[in-house]
């Protein structure tokens, strides 16, 4: 497969000017990484350890200090391509509050084509589109306000895929969302990934959400720490409890067993695994 | 329930106002305002008057809403009607005493005066009540485009406006939690005097702009990842279209700002 997202010795540091000398915090020190078409990606990692610096730097927010980020090929920090490499990576935030700028669902999904100067009659057919996709097409005349916080974050999905991005970064998107607008962003996050073969990066703190993606990046401090399945990556449990991260409770579950001396599986990372592996222990 | 205030004081219908262009609804509302300002005599004034009532009943906006609207200018329109009634002398003499003195000019012009002004309420709320606040600033944008060429920033004013609008009910929903988490504090907001209230208010005020520059810098962030780079090139889905409504609209107004017209010369 091709790749589509590369960094190449990322560094990127923040400068706080208010200080006097200006205090200089380096975030990214030195990030390889090589996202290929069609990848569903996790970034895993505590607070402040850099995973939404990176992702910024994929959509040219951010430009590295040193080294390179490539999109689909093109150099991010070629300013001519600006609006190329926005169009082709989309990134979700945190809080859909401060994402949605129309009033209406509708105009706010039709924002981004708007910018784009897409044809008036063309947009309309977008919109409808990605509405649809997110399942949000019978509120597309609702107020923005009056939706819950799982339905203003499929807005905003909504709102991005209408540029027919190849790829959507989504940093935290469901971490202000109960847990039934939670289930409903993930559900919609897969189904980019697997009906539309969108190339899906998700920062996330939930580790349960980690476990459905393909492949799994750990970020500590500015440096990958770990990056592969989730299967190989949960099964160290101790590494990652070392970098301040939990696993999910169902190989947290299986681990304590096996440490209590029971013949339980080691790669059990969702429910269903674990059931499954329950049931043939106790059967 | 603070949540459910209505922005603006749009009354949503399918009246055929409420389905005008929104940029003909204002430059009618301005020829309006122009036609009552034309009319020197009753007789033209009536013409003016007439236009505001069959406009009111067509857009089927309830009674109660525009005497909700109507209340605030009320004293206004005490306030000039007795300025007029007490302060022109000219004319036949009604009824003196003391310095007070009325005359038939005085009541002749309260009266003129104070319906002028009724008009003038009921046509321009008549703008508000019958178009979302999104259609105004669109049509307002529109209206002012060929201001672009003198270097008026027509779109980011219309953009300032609609980003306004849109943060108006998160703001107020924002305001409600500060205010319940202030009083958890045991902040008190109720009760002492009116600087002392205000004061109270010192606490709720801080964290609110805050937090406004915070979502400010995030919808910043996040609109320039949806290829926001300004006005320039951009296209908009809805369209504004003209329709037979509008036509009509404007055959209408014209035929009574023509009657304005002749009875000025007329009389």
């Amino acid at each position: 497969m091709d790749s589509f997202l590369k960094a190449e010795g990322l560094w990127f540091s923040y400068i706080n000017e208010i200080e006097e000398p200006p205090v200089k915090t380096e975030v990214l020190k030195g990030i390889d990484l090589d996202i290929k078409k069609g990848e569903f990606v996790a970034v895993l990692g505590h607070n402040g350890s850099g995973k939404s610096t990176l992702a910024k730097c994929f959509n040219a927010i951010n430009l590295p200090e040193k080294g390179k980020a490539y999109v689909d090929g093109i150099d991010t920090s070629d300013e001519s391509r600006l609006l190329d490499i926005r169009q082709k990576v989309g990134m979700v935030f945190q809080n859909p509050d401060n994402q949605i700028v129309a009033t209406i669902v509708e105009e706010d999904c039709a924002f981004a084509l708007e910018n784009m100067g897409v044809e008036p009659a063309e947009i309309r057919r977008r919109v409808d589109e990605a509405l649809k996709t997110v399942g949000m097409y019978d509120y597309r005349e609702h107020a923005v306000h009056k939706l819950s916080g799982g339905q203003k974050q499929r807005v905003a999905i909504a709102g991005i895929i209408a540029m027919r991005p190849e790829c959507i970064l989504l940093d935290e998107p469901t971490a202000m969302l109960d847990p039934s607008g939670r289930r409903e962003v993930m559900k919609t996050i897969k189904m980019l990934n697997r009906e539309l073969g969108v190339t899906i990066v998700l920062i996330t703190h939930y580790m349960e959400e980690a476990a459905q993606a393909d492949r799994v990046v750990v970020i500590d401090s500015g440096e990958i720490m770990l990056d592969g399945e989730p299967k190989s990556i949960f099964t160290q449990v101790k590494t990652l409890r070392n970098l301040g991260l939990d696993v999910p409770q169902v190989t947290e579950l299986c681990y304590e067993l096996r440490q209590a001396g029971v013949d339980i599986p080691q790669d059990i990372i969702t429910e269903e695994e674990c059931a499954q592996a329950l049931y043939k222990l106790l059967a | 329930m603070i949540k459910d205030i209505t922005i603006g004081q749009y009354f949503p219908g399918k009246s055929p106002i409420h389905r005008m262009d929104p940029r003909v609804k204002i430059i009618l509302t301005a020829v309006f305002i122009v036609m009552l300002f034309l009319s020197k005599s009753i007789w033209g004034l009536l013409v003016g008057a007439a236009f505001t009532l069959v406009t009111f009943f067509i857009s089927r906006i309830p009674f109660k809403l525009m005497i909700k609207s109507l209340k605030p200018i009320l004293p206004i329109i005490i306030f000039t009607g007795l300025l007029n009634l007490f302060f022109i002398k000219t004319g036949e003499e009604y009824f003196h005493w003391k310095i007070f003195r009325i005359t038939d000019e005085g009541v002749n012009t309260a009266v003129f005066m104070a319906v002028r002004i009724i008009c003038l309420i009921i046509g321009s709320s008549l703008l508000t009540y019958t178009t979302s606040p999104i259609d105004l600033t669109d049509a307002i944008e529109r209206l002012l485009s060929p201001l672009k060429k003198i270097k008026v920033p027509v779109h980011e004013l219309a953009m300032m406006m609609t980003i306004a609008l849109r943060f108006i009910p998160t703001l107020i929903e924002e305001t409600d939690k500060i205010m319940s988490a202030q009083k958890a504090r045991g902040a008190d907001m109720e009760t002492g005097s009116l600087m002392k209230r205000a004061k109270a208010l010192i606490p709720i005020l801080v964290p609110l702009f805050v937090s406004s520059f915070r979502r400010a810098e995030e919808l910043a962030l996040a609109m320039e990842c949806r290829c926001y780079h300004g006005g320039e090139g951009r296209t908009r889905m809805k369209q504004l279209h003209m329709s037979a409504v509008d036509g009509i609209a404007f055959v209408f107004t014209a035929f009574f700002l023509a009657g304005v017209i002749a009875l000025n010369i007329i009389l």
